[in-house]
């Protein structure tokens, strides 16, 4: 104890006390440091802060509306949506995501397109802990063994979501069109904020014109979440908007007698009704189902349906462009009596071929194979077209200059875009000397008039566009603009007019009267000897139990040239005619317009002209009976 | 030597008020500074936990045992740790072997050693005080201030475990043994030369102390000048830290309000980023109240040096609360993006028994000093 005395000694402690106070102004200046540090961060960058902690917690997060459904005119659910589960990936989460991806494929089958999708939406902007979708539509299976081994699975989500469904699936898959994916090119055109969240846009169809309306406005969530990215609070809802129903004029039991009489061939089948311009039925064949984009195709199979030659992903009513055939004769007939140049009393001879002055080449009648000598004798305009004369209709084409056949049948919704509310429809193509300059490099014949009097040379027509010029007729010249929409449950987002469009200017009533009456020739003349019955009569006109007003047409798709024939067994079956009918009926007062193609069908009469009477049949003959009933009743 | 155990045990002579001062407030001063700091930070802490009263009564029974410690050590008469420091510092060092031998691998560093019955425990901490009272212990009957070979032995006597330490690896904790140490060497009179000589050695040496250090060690000295360039992986921590304490501003969004911490955004904020729960949920107000009790507490250490008699008592206790201060410094710098991110908790208030009971241990000592001042 005396040694530890020892060293107490005064100049020892003056030195420590010197130190002493040396640490202690350090101690002061580092505290000082360490004050002037808190006061630049919680004084004077304390807003900066401030907004960098809310930033972390508070999450705006879009709420996706749900999607508007669409229903037939009696209400049956052509779309509508319908719960899955989607397999998610939480990255932040997820340590390895190669390792994590191996293990999912042993649990289950994840196809290269599903992997390669995830990549490209891993890729995207996004905010952090965001699942991100690997695989959608799991079955019950995928979702019991992914439970299994849930703890083993950290950053797999399976997140509950709804998609559409089509419930009749090929059969509206023209008509409707679907809904896909949002993808890399949508993202660029979309409004980023009315579309945040929204994975599926309407691609085509009604589901792409009314898009906007279908979508309904999103809602947001204000959240509070915590580092994980977890939901720990729900601070503010404004929660979206539904889209709205729509009410279509198709009508489920009709597009279902369209279809089944249209059986396995490749065609298409339009009916309207004369007097909303309500599209009732609109079948193209072959299709596809909807449902498989929904949730997502494989490269393959898309390559495949885009590739069959049967083109199943091609839809024939508004953008299959074919020659109209004999059906354009009627319009032909009107332009004529239009432009003065025939009378309902005037004949012609029709010796079975047309030639036109100083030309050698010989325009010839369908009939010129049939029997011994072509034509169809003593014709007039009634006559010229139940008997469906080319003779006549090429002397009338021939009478008129282009422009005045152009002018008038452009009126009957040739070579334009007529229907309201159906997108891509195509607008046909009606030639004229301008376009044929612009195009073919080529000035306009005489010839070309010839060729257009009975629906051939460049002029195309969809099959929508037919069964508008055959709903123009049933209304007697009243233009309604064909529309699939009737109703919706609320304001539509779409700028869309269904007002009707001027009537037809030039034939007088008389004019349309007698033209139903020759129309209905085509079909109830009959059991009068060689040619005079009507074209259809045959094949439809026998046990018919209403008036049915209609025009055969048979499209070339390969040009004869001159001196040949048309000989069916030595074409390719894709190169054979094409089988056009347009009817509507009940003749007096038309509930129903339609227009029948049948690809590479063959004749008009035989071929299409049955489809159109089944057709009409399924719509007409039950409202007849109802007709009756409540007639007897009262 | 039998008077002194006798009281130790409680047993002394004097009135029931007089050994309740001698037993429990050895320097009421000191100990009230230490409750109310501890106090704050259960407080503190219990928000940081996420109200988990489980784990705060946890941490409160090893600060109440870290009381018991330094109650017991404060009756330990000094020269008993001028005896046995050397030998405390000799099993320190065979142990920081052992670790790094057979040592445990938590967090990337061999630093745990697991004793069979003995709780797991770091030996570095031991160290923390064995440096510092063995240099006192020899340096204590030198002249003063000391010459060159006892700067020389002293340091050797410093640098052996500080360099066990640091190939752990274990950069900090061996920068704060090597400090307390050196705090030692300081008080004791370490010429000025020699400050300057070393200052021109780390300065000369510090680009290839550089191309030393671990990946991890260079990437958290980057991240401080720069924590956006790596915002989820190294600058994570001293970003959250940072919103956190600015987000707080002045007053704080209140006791358990804290989004930065209760949303798990701030990592660590129990242990060793405790100091940004405290800067979020009390503010400014609440950060500048702790440092004020910290350096309360350093400036009674310091008073209790000055009063000391004897060199190594005086050296004891300022290293003690130089060390403390340091550690206080360090904590409260990296919180703040001031010094690189290192594993130094925030001095008895982070969660985390080994930290609190050497700290009481240390304050058992320095109570010691203070206790015997006079003889």
């Amino acid at each position: 104890m005396a040694s530890l005395d020892l060293n107490d000694k005064s100049e020892e402690r003056a030195l420590f006390g010197r130190r002493v106070i040396v640490l202690l102004v350090g101690v002061v200046v580092l505290l000082g440091i360490l004050v002037g540090r808190l006061v630049q961060l919680q004084v004077i960058d304390h807003a900066k802060y401030q907004t960098r902690s809310e930033n972390n917690r508070i999450q705006v997060q879009p709420m996706v509306p749900r999607r508007g459904l669409i229903m037939d005119h009696n209400g049956v659910l052509l779309a509508d949506n319908r719960p899955i589960h989607n397999l998610a990936i939480v990255k932040e989460r997820v340590g390895d995501l190669d390792a994590m991806l191996a293990q999912l494929r042993t649990l289950l089958t994840l196809d290269e397109g599903d992997e390669d999708a995830f990549r490209k939406r891993l890729k995207r902007q996004r905010r952090p802990y965001e699942p991100i979708l690997l695989k959608s539509n799991l079955t019950e299976e995928e979702r019991a063994r992914l439970a299994l081994e849930r703890y083993r699975l950290a950053g797999v989500e399976v997140v509950p979501d709804t998609v559409r469904f089509y419930p009749f699936g090929e059969l509206y898959a023209h008509a409707l069109g679907s809904v896909r994916r949002v993808n890399e090119d949508d993202l660029r055109s979309l409004d980023p904020v009315k579309y945040a969240g929204t994975e599926f846009i309407g691609k085509l169809g009604v589901e792409k014109f009314y898009e906007a309306s279908l979508h309904g406005d999103v809602g947001y969530q204000q959240v509070e979440v915590d580092a994980y990215g977890r939901i720990r609070k729900e601070l503010n809802v404004d929660p979206p908007k539904a889209g709205r129903n729509l009410r279509l004029f198709l009508d489920a039991d009709l597009q279902i007698a369209a279809d089944a009489a249209l059986g396995e061939r490749r065609g298409a089948v339009v009916a309207i009704d004369p007097r909303t311009g309500g599209i009732l039925a609109m079948v193209s064949k072959p299709a596809y189902d909807p449902n498989h984009f929904v949730t997502g195709i494989s490269a393959r199979e898309y390559n495949t349906l885009l590739n069959l030659r049967s083109k199943p992903m091609f839809n024939r009513v508004i953008n299959g462009r074919y020659a109209p055939g004999s059906t354009f004769k009627p319009a032909i007939g009107l332009a004529a009596l239009s432009n003065r140049v025939l009378t309902w009393d005037e004949t012609i001879f029709d010796q079975g071929s047309f030639r036109l002055p100083h030309s050698s080449r010989i325009y010839r009648d369908w009939s010129w194979q049939r029997g011994n000598s072509g034509g169809q004798g003593i014709v007039d305009l009634n006559r010229a077209i139940y008997r469906s004369s080319n003779v006549f209709f090429y002397t009338m084409a021939s009478r008129m200059k282009i422009e005045q056949i152009t002018q008038f049948v452009s009126q009957l919704g040739f070579g334009r875009v007529t229907s309201a509310d159906v997108a891509d429809a195509s607008p046909g193509l009606l030639p004229d000397p301008a376009w044929k300059r612009a195009v073919k490099k080529e000035p306009w014949y005489p010839g070309d008039n010839v060729n257009l009097g009975i629906g051939q040379g460049d002029l195309l027509v969809t099959p929508l566009q037919l069964a508008s010029y055959v709903s123009v007729i049933a209304n007697r010249g009243h233009f309604r603009r064909p529309r699939l929409l009737a109703d919706a449950d609320g304001e539509l987002s779409e700028e869309v007019s269904f007002d009707a469009l001027p009537d037809v200017q030039g034939p007088s009533p008389d004019d349309w009267e007698k033209l139903v009456d020759a129309m209905e020739n085509v079909v109830h003349r009959g059991n009068l000897g060689f040619r005079q019955s009507g074209t259809a009569w045959p094949y439809i006109g026998q046990d018919i139990s209403y008036r049915m007003a209609g025009k055969s047409g048979t499209a070339q798709v390969v040009e004869i040239k001159q001196g040949h024939t048309y000989d069916e067994t030595e074409l390719d079956e894709y190169q054979r005619k094409h089988a056009w009918f347009i009817a509507f009926a009940p003749a007096d007062d038309p509930m129903i317009a339609i227009a029948v193609l049948v690809e590479n069908g063959g004749g008009g009469s035989g071929v299409a002209a049955p489809v159109a009477r089944e057709v009409a049949d399924a719509y007409i003959l039950p409202r007849l009976l109802v007709a009756q009933h409540s007639a007897a009743g009262s | 030597m039998a008077r002194d155990f006798v009281r130790t045990i409680g047993l002394g002579t004097g009135t029931t008020r007089d050994r309740f001062r001698l037993e429990l407030l050895p320097d009421p001063i000191l100990m009230v500074l230490l409750f109310v700091l501890m106090a704050f930070g259960l407080m503190v802490l219990y928000s940081a936990l996420h109200e988990e009263v489980s784990m705060v009564e946890s941490q409160a029974l090893k600060l109440g045992a870290g009381v018991v410690i330094l109650l017991v050590l404060a009756h330990i008469h000094p020269r008993e740790y001028l005896q046995f420091a050397p030998f405390v510092y000799v099993g320190g060092v065979l142990m920081l072997i052992l670790v790094l031998v057979v040592g445990d691998i938590a967090k990337g560093g061999q630093r745990w050693l697991d004793l069979g019955p003995l709780p797991r425990f770091q030996p570095s901490e031991i160290l923390k005080l064995a440096v510092p009272l063995t240099v006192a212990s020899y340096l204590h009957d030198r002249k003063l201030p000391p010459g060159f070979v006892d700067v020389l032995v002293s340091l050797a006597i410093i640098s052996v475990p500080v360099l066990l330490i640091v190939v752990q690896p274990d950069l900090g904790t061996g920068l704060l043994v090597a400090s307390a140490g050196g705090a030692v060497l300081f008080l004791a009179g370490l010429p000025w030369r020699w400050l300057l000589g070393a200052g021109a050695i780390v300065a000369a040496a510090a680009p290839i102390l550089w191309t030393r250090l671990h990946d991890y060690q260079q990437q958290r000295i980057l991240t401080l000048f720069d924590p956006e360039s790596d915002p989820l992986g190294a600058g994570w921590n001293i970003i959250q830290s940072t919103t956190a304490i600015g987000s707080g501003g002045l007053a704080g969004k209140g006791l358990l309000q804290g989004t930065q911490s209760r949303l798990d955004f701030l990592p660590e904020a129990q242990t060793d980023f405790i100091l940004a729960v405290i800067g979020e949920e009390l503010g400014m107000i609440g950060v500048c109240l702790f440092l004020l009790i910290y350096l309360l507490i350093v400036l009674r250490c310091m008073h209790i040096a000055m009063l000391s008699k004897r060199t190594y008592d005086r050296l004891v206790a300022g290293s003690i609360g130089i060390t403390f201060f340091i550690y206080v410094f360090v904590n409260v710098g990296m919180v703040c993006g001031l010094l690189p991110v290192v594993g130094v908790p925030l001095p008895l208030v982070s969660y985390g028994g080994t930290s609190a009971l050497t700290l009481l241990a240390t304050f058992g000592v320095l109570l010691s000093v203070y206790k015997y001042r006079n003889g």
